[in-house]
């Protein structure tokens, strides 16, 4: 899990490295709790570029961290999600309460589609 | 014609969180000699995820134990069984019902059961109040268009001929 910090914009941007299950989920859950809090940011971004594995132990994650952004009058968006992570998503509402921009993985996509 | 294999293995490993990986990927391997897609693969990965986090999260409540694990293949299609000993669920029609959650303190979203049945083909789940719960989960693995066992025979059998031929 990489975390930077825009000082500017105030936004913080969370790339996901690893696949995320209740062990996993528990641990990012616990640091970005903390970053969120002592940032004080504007917008949190969930990057799912690297995203190999996902269960439900991430949407509870996901929602968690969306509630705790919202109370301190933040933006939350999920980028980069992928076919089958969105399947997930769709499945719980999340996508119905959470913002999902997924305009780099088209684009990615797209060329890859080129390439072949 | 070729005879179609049964297999079968079996795993067991402590109510730890951090196991969880190691079934999901454990399990995989072994399904992965008939061949799935990436697709099925990631569906059966993240049904055992589902399943096993259910036994150490909510049938050991996260205390000791033991998960265990039985996989079988029967022609294309697999069967896995996710075993625990753990406190058992009260009301099955309940739990596995979409967004219910006896956790919700621990950021449980209660999509574990609506997961594994829209992953796999069929979801059976035992349980008995204080002796522990079992999901049975099957999934037919698509054979490949490509793959036709009898052709591949015949290729095998040609084979052999030539080779028996030249010697």
């Amino acid at each position: 899990m990489i975390t930077k910090y825009d000082k500017e914009n105030k936004i913080l941007t969370l790339i996901i490295t690893e696949e995320i299950d209740q062990h996993t989920a528990d641990n990012i859950r616990r640091k970005l709790d903390n970053e969120i809090e002592i940032y004080n940011c504007k917008k949190v971004i969930f990057d799912f570029t690297n995203i190999t594995f996902m269960d439900s132990s991430g949407i509870g994650m996901v929602l968690g961290r969306y509630k705790l952004v919202k109370m301190l009058g933040g933006e939350f968006e999920l980028i980069n999600v992928n076919r089958r992570l969105k399947k997930i998503f769709d499945m719980s509402g999340v996508s119905r309460i959470i913002k999902i921009n997924n305009e780099g993985l088209i684009a990615k996509e797209e060329n890859n589609e080129e390439a072949i | 014609m070729k005879k179609l294999y049964d297999n079968e293995m079996k795993l067991e490993f402590s109510s730890k969180t951090c196991n969880e990986a190691f079934a999901r990927i454990a399990v995989a391997a072994f399904v992965s000699q008939l061949d799935p897609t990436i697709d099925e693969l990631s569906d059966i990965k993240t049904a055992i995820s589902e399943a096993v986090t259910n036994s150490i999260i909510h049938g050991y409540e996260e205390g000791e134990g033991t998960v265990k694990i039985e996989a079988r293949i029967y022609l294309d299609t697999v069967q896995i069984e996710i075993i625990d000993n753990g406190k058992g669920i009260e009301n099955v029609e309940m739990a596995m019902k979409p967004l219910y959650t006896s956790k919700p303190d621990l950021e449980r979203s209660g999509m574990g059961f609506t997961i594994m049945e829209s992953f796999m083909d069929e979801v059976k789940v035992e349980s008995a109040l204080g002796f522990g719960t079992r999901v049975i989960m099957k999934k037919k693995i698509t054979p490949k268009e490509d793959i036709d066992e009898d052709n591949l025979l015949d290729e095998k059998q040609k084979e052999d001929i030539k080779n028996t031929l030249g010697a």
